[in-house]
């Protein structure tokens, strides 16, 4: 039999939007690569439950490991830049995790031929100046170069691992359960869009870029086992954050809009692009799920930290439509969906 | 401060207000005794409706239903048809970025840029003026699509001056022409509209009088924030339940009764009404905008021999028969009455239009979760 032209799947092309942090690349992972999970591990989180890392049981504690790379273009952008976002992103992953304490990371570099020296020390310097924020160094490290046109520029790949006695998961909300953000929403997305020369729009707008293990610290000495859900909305932004709340947990979600702090200029900015806040990538913000007892010690614990001083309850988990989320905009109600991707590419 | 504040702080996204009009309305509605159906013709005003959350905010007897109101939805298949073969012919097309996916009789723009056709997206008209003067050895087209407030855009960079390789395909559409159509369709129960006010305020309010006398139904000019769609909405209810088809203007911080005159002056210097095909409604008499015989040497139907025999003849699509984009275009059915929504047509699989655009009823209510009832939820 001759063979027909590919169909179905197997003829896709890999787009923009299967990394984009929503459905498109939730579908591609799980998928392409879940198989790589299995079986997973006998004790703890492994790849099937596509949390921030994994949780492998060391002991009477638990390893958590987790790895992130970063293609950010441009890499420079007000706020920050690619070195302090690969150590900030990863060093969250594992605090989401509840690992405040990392142990080590490691750092993989590939650039670009022709890439500046300078370039490359500034990035250095910035890593240096997260990783002392953090209380991490980089323990190992890998170099690559790729020929002109091969690459654009650079990309960084960070691993990070460390101990934790208690594993904060993704899916541990019930209705009542409260839900709060450390701050602002939108920053990051869209500072780094108006940076992009297309658009040509000026403005104060910032990167909220941060290592926010301590920022957690304090959340979790405040809740202590109160604190019931913790994952750092980036790609996808807060809205994506909340469907996996929502789904993990088989709970709704009432997100109560106008609580959602937003910046004055990132609202700006997002209401002349068309585009919404909530699905727009932060790199330096938590959305922690809190059990009702605990919410107002959790809240006064990330208001007293820098990085948590426009912290707020924005939700609520309810019975009702499981694994949906209900934005009341103040106005009136809508189901919020989940964005297919990210409406920018490249911006982590 | 939160987005709502910085937008209440304006006082069009004031939530007490909101509740105050929303309770006005109910109250309207009631009084006339019988549910309401009016209808809007502008995919911004979907928008700030589906946006905000608004259906759960209005009386269950009050129906607001969207009509023809996204000019990318309505481009009609020969007019993508014409874009994808200049495309193919070796011009640089350049459009609005909602156009690209918009279906043609076999392929779309993205097709034609997917296999390395010349297309490209801008922002502006303007925009594809410079990508002329930056290559003059190219034949540069600006596919236009919009309604009167963006073909004036195209209009004043014509008239500004364009570099000798620059043209236009118009495919932009003129909103009263297609209300008149809406109007008369046989078994509408529509008994007011909601005019854009952006679109109004190029041609002024005045234009919807005769609409408004010869239908029997008041028109209403409305603004795009909450506040003002709530507002134009208790206006239009009062004018319907007193049995006065006027126009009546909410939107006065933009329009006046004459719009905008120098506006006027350079869309109808460029550009004339002509009988056009609207994807999925009907024959419009005068619902396109063509560039005038004048201005023949930047109208590329007339610079080139556009030959769309080449990009036509669709082999049978067994979805694209089920697609109810022509009655949801035409307001007989809502997204959600389509089997494809959210299945088999997503945004980045459209099997529609209305999916296509942003300005797309059902890419509208994809984007903004539908129309669920969500009023008791949570309480």
């Amino acid at each position: 039999m001759i063979p027909g032209p590919l169909a179905g799947p197997a003829a896709e092309r890999i787009g923009l939007k299967h990394g984009a942090g929503g459905r498109a690349m939730r579908r591609l992972v799980e998928e392409l690569f879940l198989p790589l999970g299995e079986p997973g591990p006998v004790d703890g989180v492994g790849l099937a439950a596509m949390d921030d890392g994994a949780a492998l049981r060391v002991g009477d504690q638990w390893l958590i490991v987790t790895t992130d790379s970063h293609v950010v273009q441009p890499p420079f952008f007000p706020g920050g830049d690619i070195g302090r976002l690969s150590i900030s992103g990863t060093v969250n992953d594992l605090a989401m995790m509840g690992c405040t304490e990392p142990l080590g990371l490691t750092c993989a570099v590939i650039v670009e031929e022709g890439f500046p020296r300078a370039d490359l020390a500034r990035i250095r310097d910035s890593m240096a100046a997260a990783c002392a924020e953090a209380g991490v160094t980089v323990v190992t490290g890998d170099t690559k170069v790729m020929g002109k046109g091969e690459l654009d520029g650079i990309a960084l790949n960070t691993a990070g691992f460390g101990l934790t006695r208690r594993v904060v998961r993704d899916d541990g909300l019930r209705p009542g359960d409260r839900i709060l953000v450390t701050g602002t929403v939108g920053d990051h997305g869209l500072a780094v869009l108006t940076r992009r020369r297309d658009l040509r729009i000026e403005g104060a707008l910032s990167s909220d870029v941060a290592p926010l293990n301590g920022l957690v610290r304090a959340a979790l000495a405040a809740g202590g086992d109160a604190v019931v859900a913790m994952k750092d909305p980036t790609r996808g932004g807060l809205a994506s954050v909340l469907h996996e709340f929502a789904e993990k947990a088989k709970v709704g979600v009432l997100l109560d809009g106008p609580s959602v702090p937003v910046n004055a200029e990132t609202a700006a900015a997002a209401e002349i692009l068309g585009i919404d806040p909530l699905v727009v990538a932060n790199e330096g913000k938590a959305v922690i799920g809190v059990r009702p007892e605990a919410v107002d010690r959790v809240l006064a614990a990330l208001r007293g930290h820098p990085l948590g001083r426009r912290a707020a309850v924005v939700g609520t988990a309810i019975a009702e439509r499981p694994g949906d989320v209900i934005l009341d905009t103040g106005l009136g109600r809508r189901l919020l969906a989940e964005v297919e991707g990210e409406p920018l590419p490249r911006i982590c | 401060m939160g987005a709502a504040d910085q937008a209440g702080e304006l006082k069009f996204r004031d939530p007490a207000r909101a509740r105050a009009l929303a309770e006005a309305l109910a109250r309207e509605v009631a009084a006339v005794g019988r549910p309401v159906e009016v209808m809007h013709v502008c995919g911004t005003h979907e928008q700030a409706i589906a946006r905000f959350g608004l259906r759960a905010a209005f009386p269950r007897d009050l129906h607001v239903i969207m009509g023809p109101g996204c000019p990318v939805c309505v481009t009609d298949t020969p007019e993508v048809d014409e874009a994808v073969a200049l495309a193919a012919a070796g011009a640089r097309v350049c459009t609005y970025g909602d156009m690209l996916r918009l279906p043609g009789a076999s392929r779309s723009l993205g097709d034609v840029q997917g296999e390395g056709g010349k297309v490209e997206v801008v922002y502006s008209v303007t925009q594809a003026v410079e990508i002329a003067r930056a290559r003059p050895a190219e034949e540069v087209v600006f596919f236009a699509s919009g309604f009167e407030t963006t073909a004036v855009a195209t209009a004043a960079a014509i008239l500004g001056g364009v570099p000798a390789n620059f043209s236009v395909l118009s495919a932009h559409k003129y909103v009263p022409a297609a209300m008149e159509v809406v109007a008369r369709l046989e078994d509408t129960k529509i008994e007011g509209y909601l005019a854009a006010g952006h679109a109004a305020t190029i041609t002024g309010w005045e234009i919807f009088v005769p609409f408004a006398r010869a239908t029997g139904s008041p028109v209403v000019v409305a603004g795009f924030e909450p506040l003002d769609v709530l507002a134009a909405l208790l206006e239009l209810v009062r004018l319907v339940r007193e049995g006065r088809p006027e126009v009546a203007n909410l939107y006065p911080r933009c329009v006046t009764r004459e719009g905008n005159r120098p506006a006027l002056e350079k869309l109808w210097k460029v550009f004339r009404v002509v009988d056009g095909d609207w994807r999925g409604i009907a024959r419009v008499p005068s619902g396109n905008l063509e560039l005038r015989p004048e201005w023949a040497a930047v109208d590329a139907r007339r610079r080139f021999r556009i030959d769309t025999a080449l990009v036509g003849g669709a082999a049978k699509n067994e979805l694209a028969d089920r697609c109810l984009c022509g009655l949801i275009m035409q307001a007989r059915k809502d997204p959600s009455d389509c089997e494809l929504f959210g299945k088999e047509c997503r945004p980045e699989v459209p099997v529609g239009a209305c999916m296509v655009s942003s300005e797309g009823a059902c890419r509208i209510w994809h984007t903004y979760g539908g129309a669920p009832d969500l009023r008791g939820v949570g309480a």
